[in-house]
């Protein structure tokens, strides 16, 4: 509190020296006569007009020198996309035009100051226009903004062109939420799956409509990983507010609009590590990394994804990592990649799939259960006939097949018929809940409609025999959930092949 | 003041010129004539005259650059010493300091963004439109075209009534517990319709538009009245090509803002109905605060065409009253007249159309189809030539002259610096391939803070130093003005010219802190300076208003009616003028306003006939 009130009391006193001084000087013009005053202020102030000039221009120089590093095209800052280069041409074009007009009119104007700063006796010429001057300079800046404009929408349009379809590009997709980026990659499929944001909830960030088979395989990185040399298209949404995917060094902005996605196209043309070796030579990069002092900062450079509209209170904070690799780097990258439905949605309460497979599930699980078959069929061992039906399910308390179980049981009935010698014993197994006598019951009821099942499919009851054993045959313990969860089962045997 | 018409026997003609050719309306054998002066109230408050409405406008736009400028102080504060304890500012600031165990005080996100976007509302409104155009068309418009006040001085006490209203509302918004209005100065949709969405954008968003609205509504009284003044209020022989450039870019701006105003007025109610309505103009498929809204359908694009398309014109509003008063203030000071009248003319002619049709070029990168973005960066790009045009004739009109060094004069030079400067960088932005890069970087807030900001600022002290003895009667103190000058002059350029290479670099605007991304922490040092050389640049501004107030009633008293021996009509009412201006019949112009150094003459007032065969309009 008491630096605050010296600090006032200082700002008080100097303002009050200020003010003495002022009426001090305006006294002494009083004594000395206004006009011979008023020609030693034009003097005065006409010489500092000349050495503010120099100041200045020599500053804009010095000061461009010194931070060439940071200037656009210049230094380290080179653009690391296929387009940039054009932009950080035109920057150096536009910026050696304004330049020379810069320097120009900032000297005359300042040395015409100093050079006909008033005296007494001397008047002003009376030059009241020139028209021939006149034309010369409007003319001379249109030819040079002719030459800018052509120039710069010659490299807009290029830039800003949307993807041919025909084309080789991988497009991804940015959205923008209070505060970050949510990523999403196409999967194998090259095809981003519809979404409607309606059926944004906790566990769906973007609200992808899971019945759109397109969705099944999308991926949620947490970065976005891009091949070298790989054309790319970004599509870019806002989940709440305008947002802006801006990549600096690859000189890509676009504003994420709520309702109506926007894309850029570009083409990584260095790699990370590629953009790290030309950083190494630049003394501002071979300082250690503040965040890990046994690197420089040259070896932690990453590239990063930035928000460049205001979007509320964070929007200074919503980084992503950006990550340019080699080809195969990136191929090797995307099989780690897992799809976002399969590893987070499907099977849950949430999934509308539910009750269906989707066809590269069925094929997945024909195999699953062809191998499993021919394993049981080729052993000699007489417990290895026995084979659990891992996806055969009934609504709870009932001998209803859930929807789901029939894809199971299709298999078991293909190869049936493919493989007439084979007789198998259906049995039904419950856990030790509620009462036994009406455990045996159901049982056994299940293991028949498994039974109804394969004869509906075309397979000869005397191939078929259905058992129940209630709680009498538990593999495993009845006291922990998980134990009872593998004592429910049906399961079938191989009893003549 | 040197070179100065003080020889008694010029005033004396002066009146005689008036009482010989003037026009007499009979104004003062009107009972009536000078009724708005009957008591304290309405000659200092509810006042009808055009000379304290403007002084009224120029106080209450000190005031809000004085606040506005100290907002900016304390969010440069945060940028520049991001690590450095707020704590002291606590007592004012309240709970937008959060104060730690260890005693440090950092100030709160949402408070940062309040005070930048109150920052721009406030200088941009408040302060280079309402104190600036309606300070000085206010004052000048009467004085330099000979009328007796302005078509309806009741309107025109409306106007600024609503400014103070629109201000009062706008400063209630700041002491509102959820803060005032933090979604930019702008205030684009949906951050700005979704209370869920920012804490600024509940109560402080709807005084927010409230205020504007009031705001709008004083621009639209303001300019209504200042064009019907300028066509129809001319005196005798002062026909528009005889108008001193102060009046056609007085013209040109209310023009601007009778068009222009009304379109952000309509794009604000459309906000309010989506606020409160639940209409869906600029919503659609919003998810927000764990909730998926019902609005559809609706374009948050849509309201920045409504926005930018006051928006542009309104740079214009704001910089043409200032390169009016420049033009008009150079040429005084320099003795001369100035370069190509008509050319200058033509230039804010030509500025004032196209800055209708270059609007979306703020809006490159927000989405609108890229083929459109052709047409303005055209138009955009064009409006280059007519403003070199006017720089060049500003610097041919200091070229040969006899140049008076004075507060008003050197900032009148530094306006044309500044314009420069910020100017070419436009050429930059209005670019749209290069914009990809620098919209909304630092290189834009260097940009606009040079064009129109600090030179919107020079022009209005320009003006300001010039006509405070026909204000006040007294004369500012010149050592003041200059030490005023040359501090805010180097200042202001350490303050925007490095945010130009941290721009280049990629450096977003309206970041809260740096450090997050590695791109953009590399410029620790220059934002401690920038942020220094702002407190030193908003000292140098308090002498300014020290100076002001000190010199109303203590200043050096005018003598002459005319110290600068200027040729315009202000100059020729008395020093102390009443309602009405002129005590006796109206002068009559018979010349162009520029006849300075002709002929051998020292200047050659409008009211002066011609000799014979003399050539009107810097033809000799």
């Amino acid at each position: 509190m008491s630096t605050a009130f010296l600090a006032i009391l200082c700002v008080i006193l100097i303002a009050i020296v200020v003010v003495q001084i002022g009426k001090v000087v305006e006294l002494a013009a009083k004594i000395r006569g206004e006009e011979e005053v008023q020609d030693l202020t034009n003097r005065r102030h006409g010489f500092y007009s000349l050495v503010f000039m120099v100041v200045f221009l020599v500053g804009c120089v010095w000061s461009a020198i010194y931070y060439k590093d940071y200037m656009l095209g210049f230094g380290p800052h080179v653009s690391a996309s296929k387009h940039g280069g054009s932009l950080d041409y035109l920057f150096k074009v536009t910026t050696f035009f304004t330049s020379i007009v810069f320097f120009i009119t900032q000297f005359a104007l300042f040395y015409f100051a100093h050079k006909f700063s008033g005296q007494r006796g001397r008047s002003a010429r009376f030059m009241p226009h020139d028209n021939k001057l006149e034309i010369i300079w409007t003319a001379i800046p249109a030819v040079v903004m002719t030459f800018l404009v052509i120039g710069g929408l010659d490299a807009w349009n290029d830039v800003m062109a949307d993807i041919n379809p025909d084309e080789d590009f991988v497009e991804i997709e940015a959205t923008g939420y209070q505060f970050a980026w949510h990523l999403r990659y196409p999967g194998a499929d090259n095809q981003l799956g519809a979404r409607d944001y309606k059926l944004i909830s906790g566990s769906n960030p973007i609200g992808q409509d899971w019945t759109d088979a397109k969705n099944v395989d999308d991926l949620h990185p947490s970065e976005i990983v891009l091949p070298k040399g790989q054309k790319v298209r970004v599509r870019i949404t806002a989940r709440d507010v305008l947002h802006n995917f801006y990549l600096p060094h690859f000189r890509v902005k676009m504003d994420a609009v709520p309702g109506m996605p926007t894309y850029f196209v570009f083409t990584p043309t260095l790699t990370t590590e590629e953009y790290r070796q030309q950083l190494k030579d630049y003394p501002e990069y071979q300082v250690p990394d503040p965040n890990e002092p046994e690197k420089q900062l040259w070896q932690t450079f990453n590239y990063e994804l930035a928000c460049a509209e205001l979007c509320g209170n964070g929007h200074f904070s919503m980084r992503r990592l950006v990550r340019i690799v080699s080809p195969e780097e990136y191929k090797a990258w995307l099989a780690q990649q897992q799809s976002y439905y399969l590893t987070s949605i499907r099977g849950t309460e949430e999934d509308p799939n539910k009750d269906k497979l989707f066809d590269f599930e069925i094929k997945q699980r024909k195999q699953e259960f062809s191998d499993a078959l021919d394993k049981a069929v080729q052993s000699a061992n007489a417990t290895d006939k026995v084979l659990k039906f891992n996806y055969v399910n009934f609504e709870t308390g009932s001998a209803n097949l859930t929807p789901v179980s029939k894809y199971e049981l299709d298999n078991l009935a293909e190869a049936l018929n493919k493989n007439a010698a084979l007789a198998i014993e259906i049995s039904g197994h419950t856990d030790n809940t509620g009462d036994p006598d009406s455990n045996q019951t159901l049982s056994q009821e299940r293991a028949q409609t498994v039974f109804n099942y394969l004869v509906e499919k075309g397979i000869s009851s005397s191939r078929l025999s259905a058992l129940g054993f209630g709680q009498t045959r538990p593999v495993d313990s009845n006291d922990t959930e998980e134990g009872r969860q593998k004592n429910r089962r049906t399961e079938f045997k191989i009893v003549r092949q | 003041m040197a070179n100065v018409a003080t020889q008694p026997g010029v005033q004396d003609q002066e009146d005689k010129l008036i009482e010989e050719y003037g026009f007499d309306d009979h104004f003062h054998e009107h009972h009536e004539s000078d009724r708005y002066k009957s008591s304290f109230i309405t000659t200092y408050i509810f006042s009808q005259d055009h000379k304290m409405i403007a002084r009224q406008f120029l106080i209450t736009g000190m005031f809000w650059a004085v606040i506005g400028g100290l907002m900016s102080l304390v969010f440069r504060l945060q940028l520049g010493f991001p690590e450095e304890s707020l704590a002291w500012l606590k007592p004012v600031l309240g709970k937008w300091i959060t104060v730690n165990e260890a005693g440090i005080g950092t100030l709160s996100q949402d408070f940062y963004y309040a005070l930048v976007t109150m920052h721009g509302t406030i200088i941009v409104f408040f302060v280079l439109t309402a104190g600036l155009s309606g300070t000085f068309s206010n004052l000048l418009i009467p004085l330099q075209l000979g009328a007796r006040d302005m078509a309806s001085p009741f309107l025109n006490m409306l106007s600024y009534w609503f400014f103070f209203l629109a201000g009062v509302v706008m400063f209630i918004s700041l002491f509102l517990s959820t803060g005032p209005f933090s979604g930019g100065w702008t205030a684009y949709p949906p951050l700005s319709a979704l209370p869920q969405a920012s804490s600024g954008s509940g109560a402080g968003m709807t005084l927010w538009i409230v205020s504007l609205v009031f705001f709008v509504v004083s621009v639209l009284l303001g300019g209504m009245n200042y064009i019907t003044t300028i066509l129809n209020l001319r005196t005798k022989g002062m026909t528009l090509w005889r108008m001193p450039l102060t009046i056609w870019a007085f013209f040109v701006t209310a023009i601007l803002g009778l068009l222009s105003f009304p379109v952000l007025a309509s794009g604000f109610f459309l906000l309010m109905f989506d606020r409160g309505l639940g209409t869906s103009f600029f919503l659609s498929e919003i998810f927000v605060g764990g909730k998926a809204l019902d609005h559809v359908g609706g374009s948050p694009i849509l309201y920045q065409h409504l926005f930018w398309f006051l928006g542009h014109p309104e740079v214009y509003i704001i910089i043409l009253p200032a390169m009016g008063i420049v033009s008009e203030v150079l040429s005084v000071h320099a003795r001369k007249p100035i370069f190509g009248y008509k050319a200058m003319v033509y230039s804010i002619l030509a500025i004032g159309f196209l800055s209708f049709i270059v609007w979306a070029h703020h809006m490159f990168m927000s989405g609108v189809n890229p083929f459109i973005s052709n047409f303005f960066v055209i138009f955009t790009l064009i409006i280059a030539v007519p403003s070199a045009v006017k720089v060049f004739n500003w610097i041919a009109t200091v070229y040969g002259g006899n140049v008076r060094f004075n507060a008003a004069s050197l900032f009148a030079m530094g306006f044309v610096s500044m314009f420069i400067s910020g100017g070419l960088t436009g050429i930059f932005l209005g670019n749209s391939a290069l914009d990809i890069q620098l919209h909304d970087t630092y290189f834009v807030v260097a940009h606009f803070h040079i064009v129109m900001g600090v030179a919107a600022f020079f022009g209005m002290f320009a003006g300001v130093y010039h006509w405070f003895p026909k204000m006040f009667g007294r004369f500012m103190n010149e050592t003041l003005g200059k030490i005023h000058f040359w501090v805010t002059m180097i200042g202001a350029y350490a303050i925007f010219w490095p945010m130009h290479y941290i721009g280049m670099a990629g450096v977003p605007r309206r970041y809260y802190r740096f450090d997050v991304f590695e791109t953009f922490r590399h410029f620790t040092e220059l934002n401690k300076f920038i942020t220094i050389a702002a407190i030193i640049v908003f000292a140098a501004q308090l002498l300014l208003v020290i100076n002001f107030f000190y010199s109303i009633w203590k200043g050096k008293k005018m003598t002459t009616k005319n110290p600068y021996g200027a040729s315009t009509l202000e100059w020729t009412t008395p020093i102390h003028a009443d309602h009405g201006n002129w005590p006796g019949k109206i002068p009559a112009v018979h010349r162009w306003p520029y006849d300075y150094g002709k002929d051998g003459h020292e200047f050659i007032s409008q009211i002066q006939p011609m000799a014979e065969g003399e050539q009107d309009g810097g033809g000799h």
